[in-house]
């Protein structure tokens, strides 16, 4: 079989997300195609890093257009139904980022297939593992149809090992996508502008500390307390949904179902409860601190190690006695 | 202008679920059972918009079981116009939801599908990006505001995406998926239960559709996932610095 990956890039390099659904397109034992597409340098310099960022990747299909200089569904979908027209894959797989929940299923409805979205784990080519019910429950699914079998992957459970690009590795084709067919009605959608999102701080999907706040935080003000602790870590801050909610912090913070699922080596859960929808985020977390005043909360069932306190003496009290990130 | 909204009937989200020991699937028997609470956000955005004169007509449309129409009179209750109910009690996957959908909406027409944007059972997250797929109308997915500028018939979509917001400006007919802080559902009143008893309900099933339920999906089992060990209650500071130093080796 040939496995297609879709892979986002920024600033001229894969992102992390897309290096796991690499990752996980491994292990389909095919020879890997990786589609990218935009316009510009930026485009061009992430297909040559690309090429050489796994040994298993044969070709790097560019689709170099302003028609794609934005993540809209209409085109992108397109763009994928086209490429597999020519490609036949067995398979195409796409990180389950936002990007890839978007436009994955639409690409899939146009090849007239079943998706399989947020897979955890692949058994066999055509057997995998997601996640039910907010992670109360796994289901192996058999995909019995036709191809290309799509897939979205949940990057946490796929981690790529750092340092992991070979720079010796031999480098793979990078071919242009012919688009002379392509005809996407692009005025049906139009992008019109995206907040930008904050430099400083490690990226919450990926970051190897999260510390997190919930509702007991109270207010806006007293969230830079976690700020703050995650800051001296050098870690990433993630939010419940009640503090999202409540406009403590913005909701690209919200760890849970249906936010951002993170599995850092410490995540650190402040007067958070624990309610199911936030564990469904976090709880592949290698190591769980739980602090809160309610000796009884869920969360502490899944802490490895708990304190029962108010957080606002504890907070302070880390602040000063952990030791500053290395 | 008319506002087609889909209704999933799930385990309701306060219910912890139990795996059943055969290992097919979750035990639903005796099991309290509700509208998904994307879908109310679905109809309630449906509804606002309606009532603010954009919209004629919202219809509220289901599929799976008989027990389906208690979901849709529940919809109905909150205040759609009117049910629709495709009547299929095997397993619905989300390309065969899409695939009736997109009869549904050459028959009904309108300008408008909102839906939630997953199903909290299977958390599948398809359904809607298929629906817009198959129809080739544009997407707003985790809508978190909704805009209808009837007069130029565009939708301006604020969506949340992995780092922050987005924006996206689509033409009518378009579908639309809800995020969780689009709206706050109404609840239904009394006197709007006993009203929604009279509205009416269309039954279907596929094959008045004219769509073949085909399968490419087959569950092979349904477990429960790995437990964490049990952790421990610490008394200080100090211990948890010591532990996180000495025995997790994390800072």
């Amino acid at each position: 079989g040939s496995t297609l990956v879709i892979a986002e890039h920024e600033g001229g390099v894969i992102k992390a997300p897309s290096l796991s659904a690499i990752l996980a397109a491994t292990s389909l034992d095919s020879s890997i195609s990786l589609l990218l597409a935009g316009s510009g340098s930026s485009l061009h310099q992430a297909a040559s890093q690309a090429s050489s960022s796994h040994p298993s990747i044969s070709q790097v299909l560019v689709a170099d257009s302003d028609k794609f200089k934005n993540p809209l569904a209409e085109p992108w979908a397109k763009l994928v139904h086209l490429v597999h027209q020519s490609g036949g894959y067995s398979h195409i797989i796409a990180a389950s980022s936002s990007f890839g929940k978007n436009v994955m299923p639409r690409a899939a409805a146009l090849l007239n297939v079943s998706p399989i979205t947020d897979v955890t784990r692949i058994s066999d080519s055509n057997t995998f593992v997601r996640p039910i019910y907010a992670g109360n429950a796994l289901c192996t699914v058999r995909y019995t149809g036709s191809s290309p079998c799509i897939l979205t992957i949940r990057s946490t459970s796929f981690p790529v090992p750092k340092n992991s690009v070979d720079s010796k590795s031999s480098e793979a084709s990078i071919s242009e996508v012919d688009l002379s067919t392509f005809d996407e009605d692009i005025d049906k959608s139009r992008y019109i502008s995206q907040t930008s999102q904050d430099d400083e701080r490690p990226d919450l999907g990926n970051a190897r500390i999260v510390i997190s706040g919930g509702r007991a935080l109270k207010n806006a003000e007293n969230f830079k307390l976690i700020e703050n602790l995650a800051k001296k870590l050098g870690g990433a801050v993630g939010a419940t949904r009640a503090a999202v909610d409540a406009g403590f912090v913005a909701n690209d913070l919200q760890v849970g179902q249906t936010g951002k699922i993170v599995a850092p080596e410490l995540y650190m859960a402040f007067g958070i409860s624990g309610a199911i929808q936030h564990l469904a985020g976090m709880r592949d977390s290698k190591v769980i601190v739980a602090v809160n005043s309610d000796a009884d909360a869920p969360i502490f069932q899944v802490a490895d190690y708990g304190l029962v306190g108010d957080l606002f003496e504890v907070i302070p009290e880390l602040q000063e006695k952990l030791p500053e990130k290395k | 202008m008319k506002i087609l909204v889909a209704i999933k009937r799930v385990v309701d989200y306060a219910v912890k679920i139990r795996v059943k020991p055969d290992k097919t699937g979750v035990v639903t028997q005796n099991v309290k059972m509700s509208m998904n609470p994307f879908c109310e956000i679905a109809l309630e955005e449906a509804l606002r918009i309606r009532e603010s004169g954009l919209a004629s007509e919202v219809v509220a449309v289901s599929m799976g079981p008989t027990q389906c129409i208690d979901t849709l009179r529940t919809g109905l209750a909150m205040g759609a116009d009117r049910g629709i109910h495709v009547e299929f009690n095997d397993a619905l996957y989300p390309l065969s939801v899409a695939n009736i959908f997109k009869k549904l909406v050459e028959i009904e027409k309108p300008s408008l599908v909102i839906l939630g944007k997953q199903a909290i059972d299977d958390d599948c997250n398809q359904t809607g990006q298929m629906i817009a797929g198959l129809l080739n109308w544009p997407q707003g997915t985790f809508a978190s505001k909704v805009v209808l500028d009837k007069e130029k018939q565009v939708v301006t979509v604020d969506r949340e995406v992995d780092d922050g917001t987005e924006t996206v400006c689509l033409n009518l007919p378009a579908v639309i998926t809800t995020d969780l802080r689009l709206n706050q559902p109404r609840y239904a009143t009394l006197p709007n239960i006993m009203k929604a008893k009279s509205k009416p309900i269309k039954n279907f099933t596929p094959e008045d559709l004219n769509v073949e339920i085909k399968s490419d999906l087959e569950i092979v089992e349904v477990t429960e996932p790995p437990k964490r060990k049990a952790g421990v209650i610490l008394s200080s500071v100090d211990e948890l610095i010591d532990k996180l130093k000495n025995e997790a080796n994390v800072i």
